[in-house]
């Protein structure tokens, strides 16, 4: 075994002592909170690094993989095992999550540092890397399952941050509880697993319940609906994957969750925590594949991933048609990740393993990007995010316009030169291919429209244009005309920081690059992933079917681009008040887009509805017939102690008081007869036989 | 007249002249003067009615005397030592002033 799969623990662990250190240390020691959270990520990163190379230089002969388990506690007769995996897909997501943290982390010191809780917001996200990193690492679903609700716990207080806030505190709860939906399916269908196999160990020398024997089982045992337990196991460990990842119809707590501070967002929200999801689907894939029919591209077929590709395709263009009308810049990037993790699902459910994590790989980056280059422009505009209230920014952040443009292309998926099309661009074919129907493909396709559309009305409406910031400024500013003049040029915005934008330019230069290991002519990572031989083959890329789509694809792209510049970018909005021109066009359609099709105001009516009537309910019967049985009892018992009060006190009590009364004057009454004098008694004594004397005589006679 | 009635009247005159002194007197020393009295007219009669009745070959009432006139001497030590740690405490012998018993 190498020495890599039996330190693998480490990768959690060192971030997770660093949130220790942070939160047992006293409060001003900012650069030491920052020192040891981004230490242990650049630790982790290198640690992650060697873990990857173990694992390359394997195609051809299998799946790399080794475990490493040991028993932790036990319960009944049994022993629950934890242990951690080595394999392409852990070696690849820790690379991910340790390498983009990293920037994130570094980003985070400019971006907070005026922040009064500063060490809180390090400690915080170190507990989150550690968990995260748990989720990848585990070889256990259980073990998963604890990492995954820390995850979800530091996603809670990450959201909450800002908790003075009441609108953040709300999106904390709301994110919260909706995950926790999902995650009661992810652990009924743990709980399920386990009584089916036996094991919770996905990989463990042949017993593992992802390995061929526990599949058969599963695969065999026919149960309700004539679904294989198998599938229906896998339909709720997706309901997790659904929760987390915010797919339809749980989509509602991610866009809320841009309450947190942005890189927050972009770590939690964007790159990694809502890919915990996929990553979830990607690792129970043999779960969700077995049995399937073997389609013509090699690809299987399962009621489970009809399911996962449908979620999948409906989020994706659910999403992204709601990111074309609204207006705060971090939420449109969050219908923006709801629509890709959408994207991401899908491919698992039409590609497989490969195709859906090459998308969430690139897309962690260029998402990355986006946030952090949003967390640019918010802190350059002085804290604003309503992107009606900038607008050419080009001028004032030139670094962050650059980098933002290279991930809104990625985004986009602008043909050839960005990684964002060679992923997205794998799925669609994928879809294409798909033998059960064509409707996910064609969802997709104008998904990717929408995509193109609402990045290009992004960008023109914040870095095109005109500053839009000081008209507000300007009809407030008669209030305080002293210091106008001086912070008139102070209130434009500004360029961020060297320790901001630099993590920026090296997530924009990923951004670019990683699209290539994945290329139809070099698919080298679902070589890597699957372990299967490929070859550098140029003609590939010529193929008819893949160049067809390929142009297919470039021409939906380049439509969206064009479209959001003719409507956007060539006439710029000269106000802050102006109609939107989709709202001046087409109303209503826009109203529903813009308030993302009443889906919250549904929940509001129906689920909370619902919820709040059953709380009623449960207070009602509380109150009134749980809480009058337990009053009439209380009577009941108060009205029997008064009776045992008045029998003691009126009969018992008063027949002995006057016992003892009478008691006490008698005794007082003989000891007046007590003088004390001897000779007394001797006289009562020497009458009292005189007259013994004579009553004897006397009687006698008698 | 009989003998014995002589004895007893001498003994009944003896007792009540005893009681008397043990009732009237306030000195407790002549009190208890009064109580040999009342003993020895008691011991009087032991001897009278032994003496003039049945079995005056058996020499039971000189045996109860004699055991009487023993314990008396003991209940005087008893009595004396009891009168002095009366004086001693109540600074008096005045039995009408010793009345802690009183109720």
């Amino acid at each position: 075994m190498i020495w890599i799969v039996k330190n693998l623990w480490l990768i959690p662990a060192l971030p997770l002592f660093a949130a220790g250190i942070i939160a047992v240390n006293k409060q001003p020691a900012r650069k030491l909170a920052a020192t040891l959270a981004i230490g242990s990520m650049a630790i982790g990163f290198l640690l992650s690094l060697c873990a990857f190379s173990a694992t390359l230089g394997h195609h051809g002969d299998g799946v790399f993989r080794e475990v490493f388990s040991f028993p932790w506690i036990q319960f009944g007769g049994q022993w629950m095992d934890i242990g951690w995996v080595l394999d392409p897909l852990t070696a690849m997501m820790l690379v991910m999550v340790t390498f983009v943290g990293m920037l994130i982390f570094i980003f985070s010191v400019g971006y907070m540092a005026h922040d009064q809780n500063f060490m809180r917001f390090f400690c915080f996200l170190a507990l989150f890397a550690a968990g995260m990193l748990g989720v990848i690492i585990a070889n256990n679903l259980f073990l998963f399952f604890v990492s995954w609700e820390i995850v979800g716990l530091t996603s809670y207080l990450l959201i909450g941050f800002w908790y003075h806030k009441p609108s953040a505190a709300a999106a904390a709860k709301k994110a919260f509880i909706t995950t926790r939906i999902g995650d009661l399916g992810l652990l009924l269908g743990m709980v399920w697993l386990y009584a089916e196999t036996g094991t919770l160990n996905f990989y463990e020398g042949g017993h593992g319940c992802l390995e061929p024997s526990a599949l058969a089982t599963m695969l065999a045992h026919v149960t309700i609906g004539g679904l294989a337990v198998s599938s229906l196991i896998g339909l709720l460990i997706f309901l997790g994957a659904v929760g987390k990842s915010g797919q339809v119809p749980l989509h509602v707590w991610l866009p809320d969750a841009m309450e947190g501070p942005t890189p927050v967002s972009a770590l939690i929200h964007a790159a990694t925590m809502v890919a915990a999801g996929v990553f979830l689907v990607a690792r129970v894939y043999p779960l969700m594949s077995v049995g399937g029919i073997i389609g013509a591209h090699g690809v299987p077929v399962t009621t489970s991933l009809t399911v996962i590709t449908w979620v999948g395709a409906i989020t994706a263009i659910f999403a992204a048609s709601i990111a074309v009308a609204q207006n705060d810049i971090k939420r449109i990037l969050a219908y923006s990740t709801v629509s890709q993790l959408g994207y991401m699902m899908m491919g698992l459910g039409v590609g497989g393993v490969a195709v859906g994590m090459f998308h969430l790989i690139t897309h962690a980056f260029f998402k990355a990007l986006l946030f952090l280059g949003s967390g640019s422009v918010i802190h350059g505009c002085h804290e604003e995010q309503d992107v009606r209230k900038m607008g050419g920014l080009k001028k004032y952040m030139p670094v962050t316009f650059a980098v933002y443009a290279v991930g809104m292309l990625a985004l986009a998926g602008f043909p050839l030169f960005f990684s964002g099309f060679w992923s997205k661009d794998e799925i669609l074919h994928s879809a294409h291919n798909w033998p059960v129907s064509p409707i996910p493909f064609l969802l997709g396709c104008t998904g990717a429209l929408f995509t193109a559309f609402y990045m290009t009305r992004q960008v023109a409406l914040v870095f095109f244009g005109s500053y839009r910031g000081h008209e507000e400024k300007s009809a407030h500013g008669h209030s305080a005309p002293a210091h106008s003049h001086s912070s008139e040029s102070s209130h434009d915005p500004h360029e961020s920081p060297a320790v901001m934008t630099v993590p920026l330019i090296i997530l924009a230069g990923f951004a670019i690059l990683l699209g290539f290991v994945g290329t139809p002519a070099w698919p080298w990572f679902d070589g890597y992933l699957t372990g299967e031989e490929f070859k550098f083959d140029f003609s590939k890329l010529t193929e008819p079917g893949t160049l067809g789509l390929m142009v297919a694809s470039a021409a939906i792209v380049f439509t969206g681009l064009g479209l959001g510049w003719f409507l956007y970018g060539k006439r710029q909005r000269k106000t802050v008040a102006e109609k939107d021109v989709l709202a001046a066009a087409q109303p209503f359609i826009y109203q529903l887009l813009e308030n993302k099709y009443f889906i919250d105001e549904i929940y509001e009516a129906t689920v909370i509805r619902f919820n709040a009537f059953a709380a009623w309910l449960c207070d009602f019967a509380d109150q009134w017939i749980f809480g009058g049985a337990v009053l009439l009892v209380k009577y009941l018992t108060v009205g029997l102690a008064w009776l045992y009060r008045l029998t003691d006190e009126y009969f018992v009590n008063l027949g002995f008081d006057t016992g003892c009364e009478a008691l006490r004057e008698g005794g007082g009454g003989l000891s007046k007869l007590h003088t004390g004098r001897v000779q007394a008694y001797l006289r009562v004594i020497g009458v009292a036989l005189v007259a013994l004397i004579i009553f004897l005589i006397w009687g006698r006679k008698a | 007249m009989t003998p014995l009635q002589g004895c007893l009247l001498v003994s009944a005159l003896l007792f009540a002249i005893g009681f008397a002194g043990a009732v009237t007197r306030r000195h407790a020393i002549i009190a208890l003067v009064g109580i040999e009295l009342m003993l020895n007219a008691a011991n009087l009669n032991f001897i009278a009615f032994w003496r003039y009745g049945a079995h005056p070959e058996a020499l039971t009432g000189v045996m109860f005397v004699i055991f009487s006139i023993a314990l008396a001497a003991a209940e005087a030590a008893v009595g004396l030592a009891l009168i002095i740690a009366i004086y001693r405490h109540y600074k008096t012998s005045n039995l009408d002033e010793v009345k802690e018993l009183k109720g």
